[in-house]
């Protein structure tokens, strides 16, 4: 397919603080694409300099075909843009806001579908002060999928939301890239991540860190399964040592977590259920624990928050 | 086209939003010409309507007045402030150019600057009997000339300073001194030889002067000076602001 965004050696400092560290990536045709990392990894620095708002320092960008900066008016007619940080004057209402904006393009589209598909029917007529901060997010996504565009910069998507309309901007993500668009964001949370990306980009530190579907950083990322449980009649040695077979034991009294790298034949479950019942030992409260995006995550960039 | 028409008249909506700022634009004037004329005591005998009095003298100073007020401080403090809350950072993801947002908060700010200096005459005619200009056209043109060859002060200012709070205080500083010695706000015949020379150097001087003139019936051809000097100006000021334009 082919790479709509193509960055290479991308390098943006401030002073002394080094934002982005020479990163390379490419976005193809019809794919969400997300980044994720700590606070201060690069990630709105990175989004910019393609959205052609930054300079960048060093490295070769290709955004549409174009250069960021030199095209950065092809840019602006043919990408739609959801910054973090922007407002809009204090008594534009709703309505108004996607009014005016539509204007701006050759080919917007009905912004009054938009309204609706944001759940902002209520809030037509509310001037943009009085929204809540939620709201405001969702206007700006509206705004920059106002434009109809072929590929969507989305920095935050779905900070300040509520889980349902989170979901309920997940399935018009979703919609969208199904109408062929192309779509780059940014996210904190790596549920998120994980359901909309194709594929994604760890940062940290300006670089990155890793880069692959979900599944991919998943499997490849040597994180643990888990399996939690109870003993109802104690722990016995023999109980004891078959299970270190299976995986690490941690017991607290009668409370026994096995772990065990991830990417076993069988799952970590149904081996710790099969030994126990082939041993006649009464358990409760079993619980499991798959790896996810976040285990990755925190294992890449460190437990410590940080900026 | 489309853009600037919507951008002009959501502009203008956003003002009139704005009670306290509409107020002062549409009844400033006014407001002062009250003041005064109740200062002066002025009210003429009957009988004498169209007498040159205080008050005929007064309108076309409170008209420069009003053009240096807005001129420096109206599109100054919406684009200081459009700048500093990234309202223009969403604006510039856009396709909309930069003359596009200028022209707007231009027409918006003329417009209604415009419908306070008419309140004004209308106002002087009705309640004082003012005897109105040989020309009354020609005199909202000068109001017109002059009004947006300040405009261009105002952008330069906020394409220059970082806030909308140093904005503004640069436009009071600049603005008091301007109002004083230009004879807006008093005769400058009545200053001393060597402030008088000092006046030459203040543009609003220039303004005061074709609008008194303009006024008293005398034709454009006798303010070539003040002309060429507003002249200048507007394209000076559209050309630097339009350079300096900064979006964030
Ligand atoms: N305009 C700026 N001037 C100076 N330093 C900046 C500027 N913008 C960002 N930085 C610095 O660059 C680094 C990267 O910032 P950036 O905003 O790209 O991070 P981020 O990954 O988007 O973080 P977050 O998750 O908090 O949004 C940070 O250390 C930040 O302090
Ligand atoms: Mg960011």
């Amino acid at each position: 397919m082919d790479a709509i965004v193509q960055v290479n050696g991308l390098r943006k400092a401030y002073g002394a603080t080094v934002a982005v560290d020479g990163i390379s990536f490419e976005v193809c045709h019809g794919e969400i694409f997300g980044m994720v990392g700590p606070n201060g990894a690069g990630k709105t620095t990175t989004i910019e300099c393609l959205e052609g708002l930054r300079k960048p320092d060093g490295g070769r960008l290709s955004v549409l075909g174009v250069d960021p900066i030199l095209g950065s008016q092809v840019l602006r007619e043919r990408a739609g843009m959801q910054l973090q940080q922007s407002n809009l004057p204090d008594r534009m209402k709703v309505w108004e806001a996607l009014d005016l904006y539509a204007s701006f393009y050759p080919r917007p589209v009905d912004w009054q579908a938009l309204i609706a598909q944001l759940g902002l029917e209520e809030k037509r007529n509310t001037p943009f002060a009085k929204l809540s901060g939620g709201q405001k997010q969702r206007l700006f996504i509206a705004l920059a999928l106002l434009p109809d565009p072929q590929l969507i910069f989305l920095d935050e998507l779905t900070t300040g939301l509520d889980p349902q309309a989170r979901r309920a901007i997940w399935d018009l993500i979703l919609a969208v890239r199904a109408l062929g668009k192309t779509i780059l964001l940014t996210t904190h949370f790596m549920e998120e991540a994980e359901r909309l990306c194709d594929r994604v980009a760890i940062l940290d530190h300006g670089r990155i860190v890793a880069l692959d579907t979900p599944s991919a950083l998943i499997h490849n990322l040597a994180a643990e399964e888990r399996v939690s449980f109870t003993l109802l009649g104690g722990v016995s040695p023999a109980l004891q040592q078959a299970l270190a077979q299976l995986g690490s034991v941690e017991m607290n009294g009668d409370q026994v977590t096995v772990s065990s790298p991830n990417g076993r034949a069988r799952p970590l479950v149904s081996e710790v259920v099969s030994l126990l019942t082939a041993q006649g030992a009464a358990f409760r409260d079993l619980s499991t624990r798959q790896p996810s995006l976040e285990d990755v995550f925190l294992s890449l960039t460190g437990r410590a928050m940080r900026d | 086209m489309k853009s600037l028409l919507k951008m002009t008249w959501m502009e203008a909506k956003l003002f009139l939003r704005e009670p306290a700022a509409a107020f002062f634009t549409l009844a400033f004037p006014l407001v002062m010409l009250l003041i005064f004329a109740t200062i002066y005591g002025n009210t003429p005998p009957p009988g004498s309507t169209g007498s040159q009095g205080a008050i005929d003298a007064l309108i076309p100073a409170f008209t420069a007045m009003v053009i240096g007020i807005t001129g420096l401080m109206a599109v100054t403090m919406t684009m200081a402030t459009y700048r500093e809350n990234g309202i223009l950072r969403r604006l510039r993801t856009t396709p909309v150019k930069p003359l596009v947002v200028m022209a707007a908060q231009v027409a918006v700010v003329f417009v209604m600057t415009g419908l306070g200096v008419l309140i004004l005459l209308a106002a002087g005619v009705l309640l004082y009997h003012v005897r109105l200009p040989g020309n009354p056209i020609s005199f909202l043109g000068g109001y017109a000339l002059s009004s947006l060859s300040f405009f261009g002060i105002g952008f330069i200012l906020a394409g220059v300073l970082p806030t909308a709070r140093t904005a503004q205080v640069v436009a009071m500083v600049l603005l008091y001194p301007m109002l004083i010695l230009s004879g807006a706000a008093w005769p400058r015949e009545l200053m001393p030889a060597a402030v008088q020379k000092v006046t030459a150097c203040i543009p609003l001087t220039y303004v005061v002067n074709l609008l008194r003139g303009l006024w008293a019936g005398e034709p454009w051809g006798a303010h070539l000076l003040d002309v060429a000097v507003l002249v200048v100006m507007l394209l000076a000021g559209a050309f630097i602001s339009a350079r300096i334009f900064r979006w964030e």
